[in-house]
């Protein structure tokens, strides 16, 4: 039985679909992403399978129960982290964790019982007096992700686990989800940063107006969906270079701002960056293709706000 | 098909909603208790003993035994109307407590019902505080003021759901003063708290007679006195029916502002 399996989905608000067909199914035990820009969808997604809004079409599949119909049932065995800190602000780190089991009926002597567990596991230990306010912000996230393991679940949602945080605070959480999935769990998570998305998936979906656009391990989508080199030219004369011949020593290019994406076969490499090097104004960064390269092929480069 | 407008289905993990709210509350009962006593306690020795000495007796009670019975419902209309209001939209919108618990297996209806109770139960203790107070000083004796105490749970229920409809409708907190204005604040003038409704004229009191807080009134009023109420089975409908339905409308306007 698949922890997850959505078929179908479709989602409108006032007449502009946010969730336009999504397919996708996790297989026992593996991380899988959904990576989007914002307002691609990705947190109507994770609402939908929660059960948390009906959907306009399509079927959920959530552990194994039938989502709207048994949503409450399904979240039992299931743990979120959301994408704004919501812990309860009136409680000490070891309240919220005992308050929270108790929306799951578990008895306070069972939860009393974990709470030193959860805690070292999030790195908290010896702080089940603390008050809220004295945490840092990576304090609260990993005390979040604490919380959603209350009830031992078999599948954990997290909507942008990592967002806001410093990079020691992010490498703390991705060491810990590593251990989570290592322990047989099952992830779904959403995020837009291409790092943790290729460090942590092992199949990822890339989400734009409400559809997937490309699903597959990264290295796959890499292999698959983009030139395997990338030469980033700047400086100067890169636009007016970019304009004039750049076109003729790529596959395809790319202008944002002053630097010109050149996206190479790896036979082109060698005669680009000769060319480039008898080019005074222009300077360049050679580097293999990577997922963010891909993302930003599937869904341009405009703002999206 | 469940829909917005499907009746309420209450488990008991609304307890668990209750048992939050509480535990928050155990950590500053006493300031809250105090606050939410000394309000009342001054308007009624105040006015009480101030105007009361300057009037002729009520119905054959002095001032201030008329007037206990009025701040006794009206202390408890305030106290759920603020923990609906204020406490409950913190919760809803501004700490996002209740998209925490709702990822729990607790739903909506669960999370309001246990809002619900949780301001009604707080309600209670206010209007059960200024009881014991004026029982202690004499001014109540009789054993029918027992029988005020589910009244005024009762009524606790009514404003808590009231106040969960403004809740659910409320952009900020700014909202709220429409519904003290225009329907808290004068409820506490024409439904009989600070005088008798009969000093209004006709047209008003007809008005005033079909308000929640005039029925809460008509119970505890002759309850505290030691007297029978008249029409009981009326206003104990009207007080239920009023819980029964704003609850309802409450989880109506939740339901489409929350899981849309």
């Amino acid at each position: 039985m698949a922890p997850l399996k959505v078929s179908g989905l479709r989602k409108s608000y006032g007449g502009r679909e946010v969730v336009a067909g999504v397919d996708f199914e996790l297989a026992r035990g593996e991380c899988y992403g959904l990576l989007g820009p914002n307002g691609a969808g990705k947190t109507t997604i994770l609402r939908l399978c929660l059960g948390l809004t009906a959907p306009d079409a399509g079927t959920i599949r959530l552990v194994g129960e039938p989502v709207p119909a048994r949503a409450r049932q399904a979240r039992m065995k299931v743990g979120v982290v959301p994408q704004f800190d919501n812990l309860d602000p009136d409680f000490t780190v070891a309240e919220n964790l005992l308050v929270f089991g108790r929306y799951f009926g578990i008895a306070d002597a069972q939860t009393r019982r974990r709470i030193p567990e959860l805690l070292d596991f999030a790195g908290l230990s010896g702080k089940e007096q603390s008050r809220l306010a004295t945490l840092s912000g990576g304090m609260k996230r990993r005390l979040t992700l604490a919380r959603a393991l209350v009830n031992d679940p078999d599948l954990l949602l997290l909507d942008e686990p990592t967002t806001g945080l410093d990079p020691q605070a992010r490498h703390l959480i991705w060491e810990r989800l590593k251990q989570l999935l290592a322990n047989g769990k099952t992830i779904l998570l959403t995020s837009h940063f291409m790092d943790e998305a290729e460090r942590l998936c092992h199949r990822l979906a890339i989400v734009d107006a409400g559809r997937i656009v490309a699903e597959g391990a990264p290295r796959d989508l890499i292999a698959r969906e983009i030139e395997p080199q990338v030469v980033e030219v700047y400086g100067e004369d890169a636009p007016g270079w970019a304009a004039t011949e750049g076109a003729r020593h790529a596959r395809r290019l790319e202008l944002s701002g002053e630097t010109a994406f050149c996206y190479v076969g790896e036979d082109q490499v060698q005669a680009l960056l000769a060319h480039l090097a008898t080019r005074s104004g222009l300077r360049t960064l050679h580097r293999p293709a990577n997922l963010e390269d891909v993302f930003l092929k599937l869904t341009g480069r405009e703002l999206r706000d | 098909m469940a829909t917005n407008f499907s009746p309420p289905v209450v488990s008991l993990r609304a307890l668990a909603v209750f048992r939050r709210n509480l535990l928050v509350w155990r950590k500053l009962a006493i300031p809250s208790v105090l606050g939410n006593l000394a309000d009342p306690m001054i308007y009624l020795f105040g006015f009480g003993y101030g105007l009361g000495s300057l009037l002729p007796k009520i119905g054959g009670v002095s001032y201030i035994t008329f007037l206990a019975a009025g701040t006794v419902c009206a202390s408890t209309m305030n106290a759920a109307s603020f923990e609906a209001l204020y406490s409950a939209f913190s919760r809803m919108h501004v700490q996002k407590t209740w998209e925490a618990i709702l990822n729990a297996p607790v739903s909506l209806d669960d999370v309001l019902a246990g809002e619900w109770l949780w301001a009604a139960a707080k309600a209670t203790l206010s209007g059960l505080a200024i009881l014991l107070v004026v029982s202690a000083f004499g001014f109540v004796t009789s054993k029918l003021a027992l029988l005020a105490i589910p009244v005024i749970f009762l009524t606790g229920l009514a404003f808590a759901a009231l106040g969960l409809i403004v809740t659910a409708l409320a952009p900020s907190y700014d909202f709220f003063m429409y519904y003290f204005t225009l329907f808290v604040t004068p409820m506490m003038l024409l439904c009989g708290v600070f005088f008798p409704a009969k000093q209004l004229p006709a047209a008003l009191q007809w008005v005033a007679g079909a308000l929640p807080l005039a029925h809460a009134v008509q119970l505890v009023r002759p309850l505290l006195l030691g007297e029978v109420p008249q029409h009981v089975l009326l206003h104990l409908v009207a007080l239920l029916a009023t819980a029964g339905i704003a609850f309802w409308l409450a989880l109506v306007l939740a339901r489409r502002r929350l899981l849309g």
